[in-house]
């Protein structure tokens, strides 16, 4: 498979999982302002959702002060913002349409389509337009890609550097989400184990399509130890950041079996590395370790083995 | 000025339509609607669209798709056919006489200037002879109907044709709409166009070539306006859609970069002009082309599809010569006809256009998608002053023909079915031998009364039948 056709599918997986996410994110900043709130507003929450996916600085830039049709302006609409949800769908129908003969008939299909009705979606007055439906639209459609991708394409090199790319990419998304978390809670360190508390951690549980899941798993209260074993280290969680890596350590074992010995294989190395750093923490490590610091090393090593992938097969071998 | 209708005589319906009258015929409004807006639904999903260069606007544009077939009888198809195969014959022959020898010029039936001095014609690949002399592959010929018997060529296209992805679409949306009109009329099949097109291309492997040949395409990019076209070969012929920056040279061969390392290339269809193919030999600022590439073309150890060079036989002002190269090369009298050009930088014939502007169809000799040309009877008297100051100021640059009655074929448009102007693009493919799907695209100019069919101006697509004996 050619480097380029190979790196274009990767990124398209990488831009499909981010506008899921900005979606995501814009549904859990809209949830926290319904709260009860803190006396500073809901600014402060916004900017720890802008701080939490690093757009804070443009956003500033452009906007000013935040407010919530700025805010949903920036992370769902704002082609200046590279992280937003236009942005990210955009991109990834453009590397879909640079690799078409990568993809079947139906993953073009259902990606074009998303394009075309967001599009649509752009050109509706924004009054008419609520948070929800914006949320529901983009995690309806990628999944509809996403489905499509898995029913129809080939299992060969080309859908493990797509599923890669979407497995590095959530294992980023939902430790970017947990870190929003820390930054909410940052000001006002005695909300912590108030109710208050819970129910922003049940927000970010929403806002990952895991709050039945949670119930489900592990049953009772919300705690914050909980639902950060959900969410980072428990293997059945679809969106835990070990169940991710797990993915991505699968598709890289895919690709070294594939290409055998004379490839390297430096990324695979890497993730199961990484994979063995976190199956050896319990959470209660980690709460000891802050887990503002353990985020920031984990968001650091699926960095170092996004690297390496490019290193290993993007480059071509000239 | 009465055109031929290649559907209608006088009252009376023509045979080839003979069955496809009673289907419109009998086709309520809602239908046609119905259908229509389907069509256009499949070729959006499919992602079939055409950006046209500097004119902004959509990038995703669709081509418009006319539902009503044209159609040829196969005695029709059969003389066009033989015809475009013996030109196409003798285009490779010219171009491997003016690479070489030149007999042709020597035995002075072309000026050497329009050869040697024309801006097509590629030094660096002088006594250079690609593998089985053969230096245009695809060879798009622009036809144009006048009466029953009566088809003349309008241009030649040897570099890089386009526009074969729709004659396949077109006829695969035909036949998901309208299975039964398929069943009921019995059309020859296009669908083997892309397995042509790669025994072609592999039949041309270079010399250094001991394996099954590597092809590859080589597209310019996503931007490009054919970019579809380009990803859509490359996918029906199972081949890679490269760009030069997945290409390199390394000592006698080119590779592409995989996620396997390189990977040796032999033939390149390459779907970028002359130009932009090596900076190390053209131009040195172009970012589309392989540094080195042609030091492998001329040692045999790549292909390349055309052949750097072979522009030249395309040219306008190259065209008016192509009956003498059929008469000179092959001994033959030309099966197709040439239409009458004046050449500018001929007195006699610059006297005559000046005085006839308005009746006349003037060109630039290297314009091409319909730019940079001007329709005496469809234009302003401004419009042809301000063009007669262009013509003035380099005569050499113009060609000048008469304003042909175009046939037209029956067509939908608003009001219900209208006669339109049509033109018809076959595709030739050369390699170890010559061969042609039935039919080709048919450009149907939209516009009431217009003769322009370039898709950039406002011209749609057809679906183009040759019936089987």
């Amino acid at each position: 498979m050619l480097s380029r056709t190979a790196s274009n599918l990767f990124w398209m997986g990488r831009h499909l999982e981010r506008a899921e996410t900005a979606a995501r994110l814009l549904d859990v900043g809209q949830r926290i302002t319904l709260l009860p709130n803190t006396d500073a507003g809901y600014q402060n929450e916004w900017n720890s959702l802008l701080q939490a996916s690093g757009t804070s600085a443009v956003f500033a830039q452009k906007y000013g002060e935040a407010t919530q049709e700025k805010i949903e302006e920036f992370i769902f609409f704002d082609r200046d913002n590279p992280s937003s949800v236009v942005s990210c769908i955009e991109k990834a129908r453009e590397s879909g349409r640079i690799v078409r003969t990568a993809l079947t008939s139906q993953v073009w299909d259902a990606l074009n389509v998303t394009y075309q009705e967001l599009r649509r979606i752009e050109r509706t007055p924004r009054e008419k337009l609520d948070t929800a439906k914006l949320t529901d639209f983009t995690t309806g459609h990628t999944s509809t890609v996403r489905g499509a991708i898995n029913a129809t394409q080939l299992r060969n090199d080309g859908w493990h550097f797509m599923n890669l790319g979407y497995s590095l990419e959530r294992a980023d998304a939902t430790a970017r989400l947990l870190d929003v978390k820390y930054f909410v809670l940052l000001p006002r360190i005695e909300f912590v184990g108030s109710g208050l508390d819970s129910y922003q951690w049940q927000v970010i549980l929403r806002a990952l399509s895991a709050h039945r899941a949670y119930h489900w798993a592990y049953g009772g209260d919300i705690t914050a130890g909980r639902v950060a074993d959900f969410l980072i280290l428990n293997g059945e969680s679809p969106r835990s950041l070990i169940t991710s890596l797990y993915e991505a350590v699968w598709h890289l074992e895919g690709l070294a079996r594939r290409y055998g010995p004379d490839v390297p294989a430096t990324a695979r190395d890497k993730a199961r590395e990484v994979q063995e750093a976190l199956q050896e923490r319990d959470i209660e490590m980690i709460f000891d370790e802050g887990l503002h610091e353990f985020l920031s090393w984990f968001i650091g090593e699926l960095a170092a083995v996004s690297a390496l992938v490019h290193q290993d097969f993007l480059l071509g071998g000239a | 000025m009465s055109h031929y209708n290649e559907m209608f005589e006088g009252d009376a319906v023509r045979d080839p339509y003979a069955r496809l009258s009673q289907w419109v015929a009998t086709m309520p409004d809602d239908f046609r609607q119905m259908k229509q807006a389907e069509a256009e639904e499949l070729f959006r999903r499919i992602g079939i669209t055409f950006a046209v260069y500097g004119e902004g606007g959509d990038p995703d544009r669709l081509i418009p798709f006319d539902m009503m077939p044209r159609v040829f009888e196969q005695a029709e198809w059969r003389k066009l056919e033989r015809g475009i195969k013996q030109r196409a014959r003798a285009l490779n022959a010219f171009l491997r006489d003016v690479y070489g020898r030149g007999e042709i010029i020597r035995a002075g039936r072309i000026p050497a200037r329009l050869v040697y001095q024309n801006e097509a014609y590629e030094k660096a690949v002088v006594g250079v002879v690609p593998p089985r002399g053969v230096y245009s592959h695809i060879i798009g010929v622009d036809l144009v109907r006048t009466g029953k018997d009566e088809f003349y060529v309008l241009e030649d296209n040897c570099r890089t044709p386009s526009g074969v992805s729709y004659m396949l679409e077109n006829r695969e949306i035909m036949m998901r709409m309208f299975p039964q009109l398929f069943r009921h009329n019995r059309i020859e099949p296009v669908d083997q166009y892309p397995a042509l097109l790669r025994r072609t291309l592999e039949s041309v492997a270079p010399p250094k070539c001991t394996d099954r040949p590597t092809c590859v395409i080589l597209t310019p990019g996503h931007f490009n306006s054919a970019y579809y076209e380009h990803s859509f070969l490359a996918n029906l012929m199972g081949v890679e859609l490269v760009e030069g920056q997945d290409l390199f040279v390394d000592g006698e061969f080119v590779y592409m970069r995989t996620t396997t390392g390189p990977r040796r290339v032999d033939v390149i269809y390459r779907r970028i002009d002359d130009p932009f193919l090596d900076p190390l030999c053209f131009r040195p600022d172009s970012m589309l082309g392989i540094p080195g590439l042609m030091d492998v073309y001329r040692s045999g150890g790549v292909s390349i599809c055309s052949a750097p060079g072979a522009g030249v036989a395309d040219d306008k002002a190259i065209y008016t010569f192509v009956p003498e190269m059929v008469r000179f090369y092959l001994g033959e009298e030309p099966i197709l006809n040439n239409v009458q050009t004046w050449t500018l930088w001929k007195d006699d014939d610059y006297r005559y256009v000046m005085e006839n502007l308005p009746d006349l169809v003037v060109k630039e000799v290297h314009g091409s998608g319909g730019y940079g040309m001007l329709v005496g009877p469809k234009s302003t008297k401004e419009e042809i002053e301000h063009f007669r100051r262009k013509i003035e100021a380099n005569p050499s640059n113009y060609i000048a023909q008469p304003t042909l009655s175009l046939s037209t074929c029956p067509t939908f448009v608003e009001e219900g079915i209208a006669p339109r102007h049509v033109d018809l693009r076959p595709y030739c493919l050369c390699g170890d031998r010559i061969e042609l799907v039935p039919g080709g695209l048919t450009r149907v100019a939209l516009r009431e009364g217009s003769l322009v069919v370039n898709s950039s101006q406002g011209g749609g697509v057809k679906d183009t039948w040759v019936l089987s004996e």
